[in-house]
């Protein structure tokens, strides 16, 4: 793939894009997404999040920038920052919905027509990272977000599984779909890995255990990390809270952390 | 038809071929003469083709991961277990795979040669896939026909209630967890079922709680931080049909491909699974389907 000379408009600021994609529903996409934003915020990066699950929009919650307006300029829509120092930023179809439980039904073509909008009219400005959330599989909004980014050389893919069967046979397919779209895969996450019982310390394996790292294995992609379950990162991503800031003690942060190194050490800046 | 203007009104809408958008779509004169907004002649196939179908249930949900597969499969086995509970053969069309031999399953599964082969297809060509699972499978004579569901509420959701518009589904079975971000997807796919008027049997809440195999203890994996689906329930005057504890089982007998009722028959999962499928039935039996007849019954 030859390199992409720098495109004039909303994402000529952009340094890096990378996409989280999974082929199997809730296995923790948005969590993930979430967590690297953070992670790379902490790491003193300028991050935005463009949110393309249209049907289940999980992000703004997860920010706890739920109900926020999205404004105009001159360059289009402003993205939400979700936060003060406004170091991350996000762009999701939940912010255009009148009420929280309004149901986005819309058939392939009007839902590709919003993602070229998110990809071309939202004005992000300056971004070390921008991160990018999809829903599971691979149907219109994987195809229109990765036509719509290929100008601008996204840095890859993420992908996510948990470590049972009945995901990885999923995820195998998601594979397909890099390989086919010309997505570099930066690695795969082994979410859900395990739950350690808080009363007496046993850990179970209440998804099944190694499918992830076996799934990498044969894929011959990078496996990035197992990360447990633990429900106060469950809890924190309920209340929008920083669980990279207020849980370095949990048994996820490690993993996490070690994910957000791999994404920071990845290909240098596309531009200077 | 992969290129569509942006700002498609849709060709069912009254605007299709008339709106400003519409200018230059090579469909604009097919949508301005009314031929999209005809109803497809596969739903009329398809109610035809659904009179030996007793019941037709969805499993829904706007959450992915929430288990709907999973429960759509126990279900199926669930009501399989019966034995007057019937499918029979397959003449003509094509067969559904019998995994057991009243318990037969059609899935794009099936058509694909590679377990690393991916169905990379845009709305179009997904709905036309399901229209003719609806229309050219041959189920035979069939007490249930559960229909698995992806997560969201788009193309494959609208598809499948489209063409069974005319086949009276008996309803839809709602899939979540307790948490939240399941939660808020839930409400919308609620929502959903109410604009095609779809009724609702009921929600069940799977993942609910997770009993250590060492100790015994309970633990939340999946916090219920605004109440579970039991608020949602009675916020939203829907039936809660039950709650599912997570079992680790349950996922290592998914993956084995067998029935984890018959796996692990004193699990608390177990009996929540037994008891939910008891309600449906009791639905299903309470609201028969309207049609005059049904050939076989």
């Amino acid at each position: 793939m030859e390199a992409a000379a720098a495109e004039p408009g909303n994402l000529a600021g952009v340094r890096h894009i990378i996409l989280v994609l999974s082929g199997k529903g809730g296995v923790g996409k948005s969590t993930i997404s979430t967590e690297l934003a953070l992670a790379l915020r902490h790491a003193g990066k300028k991050v935005g999040i463009l949110d393309v699950d249209l049907c289940g929009p999980s992000i703004p919650r997860m920010l706890r920038a739920q109900g926020r307006a999205v404004h105009q300029c001159d360059s289009g829509w402003v993205p939400v920052f979700v936060d003060q120092e406004q170091s991350i930023s996000l762009m999701s179809v939940g912010f255009l919905l009148e009420s929280p439980d309004e149901a986005v039904v819309w058939r392939g073509p009007k839902k590709n027509a919003l993602i070229k909008q998110f990809v071309s009219d939202v004005a992000w400005g300056q971004l070390d990272y921008l991160v990018v959330d999809t829903p599971p599989g691979t149907s219109d909004e994987h195809m229109a977000t990765v036509e719509a980014l290929r100008p601008y050389s996204p840095l890859g893919a993420l992908v996510v599984t948990t470590p049972q069967v009945v995901s990885v046979g999923d995820v195998r397919r998601e594979l397909t779909f890099c390989r086919k779209t010309g997505l570099q895969v930066v690695g795969v996450v082994e979410n859900m890995s395990g739950f350690v019982c808080p009363h007496c310390a046993e850990c179970t394996n209440v998804f099944s255990r190694g499918g992830g790292e076996e799934l990498a294995r044969l894929a011959g992609v990078p496996f990035l990390g197992s990360v447990p379950l633990d429900p106060e990162l469950t809890r924190s991503l309920e209340e929008g809270r920083d669980f990279i800031r207020d849980f370095p003690n949990s048994p996820a942060f490690p993993a996490l952390s070690s994910i957000a190194q791999k994404v920071l050490s990845q290909a240098p800046a596309r531009l200077s | 038809m992969e290129e569509v203007p942006q700002g498609c009104p849709g060709t069912g809408s009254a605007q299709a071929g008339r709106g400003a958008s519409c200018q230059g779509c090579p469909n604009q004169r097919l949508c301005a003469s009314g031929a999209g907004a005809a109803p497809d002649p596969a739903i009329e196939e398809i109610k035809e083709k659904m009179k030996t179908v007793k019941h037709k249930i969805l499993v829904l949900s706007g959450k992915g991961g929430v288990g709907k597969s999973t429960f759509s499969a126990h279900l199926a086995h669930g009501l399989a277990e019966d034995e007057n509970t019937q499918v029979h053969q397959s003449g003509s069309g094509w067969s559904p795979v019998f995994v057991e031999d009243n318990l037969g399953v059609m899935s794009v599964g099936f058509l694909l040669s590679s377990p690393d082969d991916a169905v990379i297809w845009r709305g179009p060509k997904k709905n036309g896939m399901i229209k003719q699972f609806l229309r050219d499978v041959d189920w035979g004579e069939v007490d249930y026909l559960i229909v698995d569901t992806p997560p969201g509420t788009s193309d494959e959701h609208l598809s499948a209630v489209q063409y069974l518009s005319a086949a009276h589904i008996d309803g839809a079975v709602i899939i979540t967890t307790p948490q939240e971000v399941s939660l808020q997807d839930v409400r919308k796919e609620i929502n959903f079922c109410h604009k095609v008027k779809l009724p609702v049997i009921g929600v069940v809440e799977n993942m609910s709680v997770f009993i250590c195999p060492q100790c015994k203890k309970e633990s939340q994996i999946f916090p219920p931080t605004t109440g579970g689906a039991e608020v949602m329930c009675q916020d939203l005057k829907i039936p809660l049909l039950g709650k599912v504890p997570l079992d680790p089982h349950i996922g290592k007998s998914c993956d084995k491909g067998q029935s984890f009722l018959t796996d692990a028959p004193d699990s608390p999962a177990t009996l929540a699974y037994r008891s939910i499928i008891k309600r449906i039935q009791e639905f299903c039996g309470h609201h028969p389907p309207k049609e005059e007849h049904l050939i076989g019954s």
